[in-house]
C-alpha cells in the first residue's frame, strides 16, 4: 500500500559517481601507461636519436602550455568550492575561464604541430623517413601519437565541463548533487596529471 | 547517506598548491639545463611525480576522501610502478 504512494525518486549517489569516475580513471592510466613504457623502452634502446630529435620541439610552448593547464586546474577546482558556498555567478565564471584555458591550449597545439609539418615532420613524411634515423622516427610517432592523444583528451573534457556548465545554470548541478561538476573536474585533473608527465619527458631532454 | 556536504576547500589552498606546482615546473626546467648526465631524466621525473602527487592530494581532493579511495589510487599507481620495474629489469640484463 505505502509504496504506491511514494514518489518515483531520481537515485542519486555522490559516493558511488566518484568511485565510478576513478575506476574510469583508473583505464585512462592504462591506456597512457601503456604509452609510457613504449615511449621508456625505445628511448632506453635510442638514447641519443630522442636527445637529437627532441631538439626540434620547442621548449617554450611546452612551458606555457603546462602553466595554461595547471592555472585551469586550479579553477575548475574551485569551481567545486564555489558551487558548495552556492555561489552560482562565480562557479560559471571559473567554469568559463578552464574553458577558455583549455582552448588556448589547443590553440598552441596547433601552432607547435603546425611549425612541425612546415618542417615536414610529421608521421610517414618523406622529409622524416629520408633525413632521420629509425630512433628519431620513433620519438615523432610517440609524440605524435601521445601529444595528440592528450589534445583529444582535452577536447573531450572540454565538452563534459560545457556540460557541467550548462546543468549548474539551470541548477540541476547546485550544492546538493554536485557530482557531474566533480566528476568533470576529477577527468580535468587527470588530463593534466598526463600532461605533467608528458612535458619532462618530451620537451625537457637536453 | 553519502549526499552529506564535503568539506570545502578554501581558495588559499589551491592558490599555495598552483604556487607549487608552477615553482616546480621552471625548478624542472632549469635542472635539466645543468649537466647532470643520466641523472637529468631522473631529476626532470622526481620533480613530475612530486607534481602529480600535488594534484592528486590536493586538486583531486583525495586528501579529503575516505580512506578505501585513497587505498585504491595508491594501489593502482603502485602496480603501474611495479609493472614499469619489471620491464626494465628484463631490458637491462638482456644478453
Amino acid at each position: 500500500m505505502e509504496n504506491t504512494l511514494h514518489q518515483e525518486h531520481e537515485h542519486y549517489d555522490a559516493e558511488a559517481s566518484k568511485i565510478g569516475m576513478w575506476l574510469f580513471i583508473f583505464t585512462e592510466l592504462l591506456l597512457f601507461g601503456g604509452l609510457f613504457i613504449v615511449y621508456s623502452v625505445y628511448r632506453f634502446l635510442n638514447p641519443e636519436a630522442f636527445h637529437l630529435a627532441a631538439e626540434e620541439l620547442n621548449t617554450t610552448i611546452g612551458a606555457i602550455n603546462t602553466v595554461i593547464l595547471l592555472v585551469s586546474s586550479m579553477t575548475i577546482a574551485m569551481s567545486t568550492s564555489t558551487l558548495q558556498m552556492r555561489k552560482k555567478g562565480a562557479t560559471l565564471f571559473l567554469l568559463g575561464v578552464t574553458v577558455v584555458l583549455g582552448l588556448v591550449f589547443l590553440v598552441n597545439k596547433y601552432f607547435e604541430w603546425g611549425a612541425k609539418f612546415e618542417h615536414g615532420i610529421w608521421p610517414g613524411s618523406e622529409h622524416l623517413k629520408t633525413a632521420f634515423s629509425q630512433g628519431e622516427i620513433l620519438f615523432f610517432g610517440l609524440y605524435y601519437v601521445m601529444t595528440g592523444l592528450h589534445a583529444l583528451h582535452i577536447i573531450i573534457g572540454l565538452i563534459i565541463i560545457f556540460f557541467a556548465i550548462h546543468r549548474v545554470n539551470r541548477g540541476t548541478v547546485n550544492e546538493n548533487r554536485a557530482a557531474l561538476l566533480e566528476n568533470a573536474g576529477l577527468y580535468w585533473h587527470l588530463v593534466d596529471l598526463i600532461w605533467i608527465f608528458l612535458f619532462p619527458l618530451f620537451y625537457l631532454i637536453h | 547517506m553519502s549526499n552529506e556536504k564535503h568539506h570545502i576547500v578554501p581558495f588559499k589552498v589551491y592558490i599555495l598548491v598552483l604556487i607549487a606546482l608552477l615553482a616546480l615546473t621552471f625548478a624542472s626546467i632549469g635542472i635539466v639545463s645543468i649537466e647532470l648526465g643520466k641523472y637529468t631524466v631522473a631529476a626532470a621525473l622526481i620533480f613530475a611525480t612530486i607534481k602529480s602527487f600535488l594534484v592528486l592530494t590536493y586538486f583531486m581532493h583525495l586528501k579529503y576522501d575516505k580512506p578505501y579511495i585513497k587505498a585504491m589510487v595508491g594501489f593502482v599507481f603502485a602496480i603501474f610502478f611495479v609493472v614499469i620495474i619489471i620491464t626494465f629489469l628484463d631490458y637491462l640484463y638482456r644478453a
